[in-house]
């Protein structure tokens, strides 16, 4: 049952800023500007580096938490939100993890529908606050008759 | 140099317009996000889960959103980011990306946000707050 997961929280998990990664990334979601990949630029910018786009902590591993197995099919995506105090920096490392902030069920058309809240927290080593995220998935009637 | 200071209540940021979604697109965004769902790549899969065809990751959509901000990094950064995911996007859909100032408190401007299909349809609302630096 995905409500004994409520509160649950998985272990902290370090995570580079990759290079590589933040540049693929920024690619993938057709905004190559330089201040993500090139060098140079990112050394003559404000932040004297590059720096990572907004949603790309969505690469991150944020470990396990324990009892919440979810399928991979039949989840929607319902809603999305990352808070920041700071851009993320190329190079720089997060610590991650992730825990069940809520799951209410609600009744709809199609059948009972959950509502699934995960919120994602990245802090530097010393437990420095970076950014949260926040996503609803909607867990269909078919995905929760299967658990 | 674009400024961001400068935009008045009630405006608009530059609106993109995205190419057709395409296959590829979806395949790469796969790989860059570790996002492997295969409702996003493979027809069958698609089908399977009781969706029409393949549809693009909401996130491929949000990621894309952000883009509206990028050149204006050096006077500030995106401080809050939020999305609600209201349809489905499709291969061939072609996407408009907005943001319109709909209010400023001291350093934070308030924009709300859309992705809008050629037909019209809204398939992502939501806001940015985006924090300007104080120097």
């Amino acid at each position: 049952m995905v409500k004994r997961t409520i509160g649950k929280r998985s272990e902290r998990v370090c995570n580079v800023v990759e290079r590589g990664a933040v540049k693929r990334f920024a690619e993938a979601i057709g905004d190559p500007h330089p201040l993500y990949i090139e060098k140079d630029y990112g050394k003559h910018s404000r932040y004297k580096k590059n720096i990572a786009p907004p949603t790309f902590p969505r690469v991150f591993d944020y470990g396990k938490i324990e009892g919440l197995d979810l399928p991979k099919a039949g989840l929607i995506h319902g809603e999305q939100q990352f808070t920041y105090t700071r851009p993320l920096m190329v190079g720089e490392s997060l610590y991650c993890y992730c825990e069940v902030e809520s799951y209410e069920e609600k009744q709809a058309r199609s059948g009972i529908l959950g509502f699934l809240t995960i919120k994602y927290i990245g802090e530097t080593a010393s437990g420095q606050e970076v950014f949260t995220a926040k996503s609803v998935i909607i867990l269909s009637e078919a995905v929760r008759r299967g658990r | 140099m674009n400024t961001i200071r400068q935009v008045r209540t009630g405006e608009l940021l530059s609106e993109i317009l995205l190419a057709p979604v395409s296959r590829m697109d979806l395949i790469k965004y796969a790989g860059a996000s570790g996002d492997f769902n295969p409702i996003h790549t493979i027809d069958s899969e698609a089908k399977k889960a009781g969706l029409p065809k393949i549809i693009a990751h909401g996130m491929w959509t949000m990621g894309h959103i952000s883009q509206l901000f990028t050149p204006y990094y050096e006077e500030g950064f995106v401080h809050r980011f939020v999305n609600r995911f209201s349809g489905m996007v499709f291969l061939d859909d072609v996407l408009t990306l907005k943001a319109k100032l709909v209010d400023s408190q001291g350093t934070d401007l308030n924009f709300e946000i859309e992705a809008v299909k050629q037909s019209g349809e809204k398939v992502v609302h939501g806001h940015v707050i985006f924090r300007l630096y104080e120097h």
